[in-house]
């Protein structure tokens, strides 16, 4: 079965709070060589038949990502 | 990505140095991608007898920017304090984060509302939520517990495609930073019109209490007290935020076209401030304190040491950093959120430090306070900024700019809805009331305001759906503030004196029906370009006409933010000044509210009634018609109806009281029967389409009892308030004896209907 990976990211200027949220207790558990952490989404697309990773990039843009504030990659499972 | 970013090596070294600065006058610098006109620009040169350096043109560039310096409005924002009422409630007032309104028992309330329309067009979910934030940080920084929230919102068609992208996000964005800071949303509105298509209105406001005693001030005093930056760590966002998005119309593609960055907002962090500030402040220790807003701590720096009287030596390296390649130009324009900046006796830094601490909030010394009136930046050892802090705080340019009533007025004028065929049978009658009612701009807004919390704090005692939001501030003697705010483009593209007066009137008259005595008003004057004559025309009358109608309601405007360049190309938004009045409660049990709870009870038309569809609903929604005059405005009126309200409400003789405006007598009544359960049954007189839909001001209905019926008719007298019996509450319909009859269930449905269907 044909398959994409899309991993979503804030843009790196973009303000990540629940990535530092997750550093600050990455610290606290006494990962103290932790130094920032950036969160981000990784969606496993299983397809019927196969399609272009153009038109999953339009899938990603359209849905899965707010270009606005986000950037993706697609690539193929 | 470092967590101690300020400590790393900077990647940029060769700063332009004050020093430079006077060596090279000749080179040129980007003063019109900044925003500033040859002519600022040449001013700031008068005003240093230099060139400004790379980080005092980024200075002068936001706060000489239109968002934060008024340079086209504060000519006709002076008649708010020119023509204000004399008054003895406030205890700060314009120019203040916001103003302060005494509210007795030693309580003072601070109010104010703010526009996020760009940010909230070009990112909805994080543009509006950030706007929250903002201006929870204004009433914070005034020494105040934030308690509430509300928010006045307009979109374009309910049904347009941008529409579906922009008022979800925007709606999502609010309730997302608004519940997780544990603010209860009151209330606000929700309209839709094709001239906001392309520039949604987002108008966040906040309110918050404090004892008189708590009151903040924004001033850095006391040469050698320390300047701490506390909160969020200063990132690349919204650079330029105030002096390229807010204050300019959105352009073209290609070269010029002014690319905004979008700013993320925290509200845990938010809340960690909130209460950080709060315990701070209980300390004693605050001397002067700011929030970041626009601007960010160009803004913050400039505004305590003018505020002050005093000067300011800042490190600007120590600003600690998400970022470590930003210079100092982008630190000092950066507008990351959740950031606020005091000033603290030297003595005092430990303890203040401590209590940063514990709410985990980073604080930073960065500068101290000097005697030398000069705002001092260095940077790496070298000196980047010496400035006049008045010179970019206060003495920005102010612009008398041209201002002429367009030719097309007397057009709009002229097309007056006297030539509208009115329904007069039955079955019309009906058929348009299900249309106001079923309609996105008539319908009922749950869609959006179950999205937000009305109840968190626990003080909450009306909410939407009712005229206003009515929150208790004590528990043990109940008093409380009522807060409404209104706006109506309609009304103020035909007149936009008359119809900013009719705002005034609406929100004044909404806080009043809850039985609340209107005390002060804050607004937020959103406009199209302030270089278009026609528009400028639109805004001094707009001003004019709120500033009088304060005058003659005796309350004063406590504050407020004008926001122009709302417009998409040469087209600008209707002229939608929006306007919020506060109102005080002695006892917030003895409120009125808005539906019909009961059934036997005598419905009562306060107010008079002329053909008047100037503007209005029914004219828009029927037959896609605005034209003629709006309403009349009588404010005298307004106060004896306002006076009588308070006076019913304290003697228990209403069961319910609902303010008329948007689509008339014929939505109100149907908004008192579906929110109270109970149907009414009403004998309309024989012009029943102006009785139904005319918009008249200064007219509530009421529900009273029988017996209170003639306490009521004989107050109504005494306040020269004309008063007449249409009806009685009870039945399982909206009934209009012999023309027509809704049941509940059916007009449930259709009020309900319309946001579903079209957001899902």
């Amino acid at each position: 079965m044909p398959r994409f990976v899309v991993d979503v990211m804030l843009k790196p200027e973009i303000h990540d709070p629940q990535g530092e949220a997750i550093a600050g207790a990455c610290r606290r558990l006494g990962f103290g060589q932790v130094a920032g952490v950036r969160q981000g989404k990784r969606f496993e697309i299983e397809l019927t038949e196969p399609a272009s990773a153009e038109r999953i990039g339009e899938l990603a843009a359209e849905l899965l990502a707010n270009p606005v504030i986000e950037e993706f990659t697609v690539h193929p499972g | 990505m470092s967590q101690d970013v300020a400590a790393a090596p900077r990647a940029r070294a060769a700063q332009d140095t004050v020093a430079d600065a006077a060596a090279t006058p000749e080179r040129a610098q980007p003063f019109a991608a900044l925003g500033l006109t040859a002519d600022e620009y040449a001013r700031i040169a008068r005003l240093l007898g230099r060139r400004p350096t790379d980080a005092e043109l980024a200075i002068y560039s936001v706060m000489w920017s239109e968002h934060c310096s008024y340079k086209s409005s504060r000519k006709h924002l002076r008649q708010f304090a020119d023509k204000a009422p004399a008054t003895d409630v406030l205890l700060a007032g314009i120019g203040q984060n916001a103003g302060v309104v005494d509210i007795g028992q030693g309580y003072a309330v601070t109010f104010k509302i703010e526009s996020h329309n760009h940010p909230s067009y070009v990112e909805p979910f994080q543009g509006a939520a950030t706007g929250v934030g903002g201006i929870v940080r204004d009433i914070l920084a005034m020494g105040a517990r934030p308690v509430a929230v509300m928010d006045a919102l307009r979109f374009g068609p309910a049904d347009a495609p941008d529409t579906r992208r922009v008022l979800p996000g925007v709606v999502s964005g609010i309730s997302f930073y608004g519940n997780c800071l544990g603010l209860p949303n009151i209330g606000g509105e929700l309209a839709f019109d094709p001239c906001y298509a392309g520039n949604p209105l987002v108008n966040a406001l906040c309110v918050g209490v404090l004892r008189h005693e708590d009151l903040k001030l924004a001033a850095a005093t006391g040469p050698g007290n320390q300047v701490i930056l506390f909160g969020s760590r200063t990132g690349p966002d919204g650079i330029g935020g105030a002096s390229v998005l807010a204050s300019a119309s959105f352009g073209g593609t290609g070269e010029g076209a002014k690319r905004p960055s979008v700013q993320v907002g925290d509200p845990f962090m938010e809340k960690l401030l909130v209460e950080c500030c709060l315990e701070l402040y209980r300390t004693g220790l605050v001397i002067g304190i700011q929030d970041l807003g626009a601007a960010g701590v160009a803004c913050a720096t400039t505004e305590l040491a003018a505020g002050g009287g005093t000067g300011m030596r800042v490190r600007l390296d120590s600003v600690p950093l998400r970022d470590a390649s930003l210079g100092p130009a982008e630190i000092l324009m950066s507008e990351s959120q959740e950031r606020m900046m005091a000033i603290i006796e030297p003595g005092h830094v430990p303890a203040f430090m401590d209590i940063c601490a514990k709410w985990d909030v980073q604080a930073t010394v960065i500068g101290e306070v000097t005697d030398t009136g000069r705002l001092e930046m260095s940077w790496q050892g070298v000196q980047v900024v010496d400035i006049p802090p008045g010179s970019a705080a206060d003495s920005g340019p102010v612009y008398d700019r041209p201002a002429h009533r367009p030719a097309t007025q007397d057009e709009l004028l002229a097309a007056d809805p006297g030539r509208l065929p009115l329904p007069a049978a039955g079955r019309d009658l009906r058929a348009d009331l299900l249309l106001l009612l079923g309609s996105p701009e008539g319908g009922d807004k749950t869609w959006v305001t179950e999205q937000y919390d009305h109840y968190v704090r626990g003080d909450t005692v009306l909410a939407m759906p009712h005229d206003a939001g009515l929150v208790r501030i004590d528990a043990e003697t109940g008093l409380g503030v009522a807060l409404a705010t209104d706006g109506n483009g309609r009304y103020c593209q035909l007149d936009p004196y008359a119809g900013t007066q009719l705002a005034l009137a609406e929100a004044y008259r909404n806080v009043a029906v809850t039985g609340a005595r209107p005390l002060a008003v804050t607004n937020c004057l959103n406009f199209g370009s302030p270089e278009d004559p026609a528009v400028m025309w639109q805004f001094t009358e707009a001003v004019r006409g709120l500033a009088d109608g304060c005058q003659q309601l005796g309350i004063p405007v406590t504050g407020g933010n004008v926001s122009f360049y709302n417009q998409t190309g040469g087209t600008p938004i209707q002229p939608t000044p929006v306007v919020g009045v506060l109102g005080v409660h002695d006892d917030v049990r003895c409120r009125t509210v808005s539906g019909f709870t009961a059934a036997g009870a005598s419905v009562v038309l306060l107010g008079d009634t002329r053909p008047e569809f100037g503007g209005s609903l029914w004219a828009w929604l029927r037959h896609g018609h605005l034209g003629g005059r709006p309403p009349a405005v009588d404010l005298d009126a307004e106060k004896a109806l306002a006076g009588l309200l308070a006076v019913a409400a304290a003697r228990g003789l209403l069961l319910a009281a609902h303010d008329l405006s948007d689509g008339g007598l014929a939505l109100a009544l149907a908004e008192s029967c579906l929110s109270g359960g109970t149907g009414c049954v009403i004998q309309p007189p024989a012009d029943a389409a102006v009785f139904l839909f005319s918009e008249s001001a200064g007219r509530a209905v009421v529900a009273a009892w029988p017996d209170a019926l003639p306490d009521l008719v004989s107050a109504c007298a005494a306040a020269g308030v004309s008063a007449a019996v249409i009806g009685t509450t009870g039945g399982p319909a909206l009934e209009l004896t012999g023309l027509f009859s809704v049941p509940l269930a059916d007009l449930a449905t259709a009020h309900r209907a319309a946001l579903p269907a079209l957001f899902g």
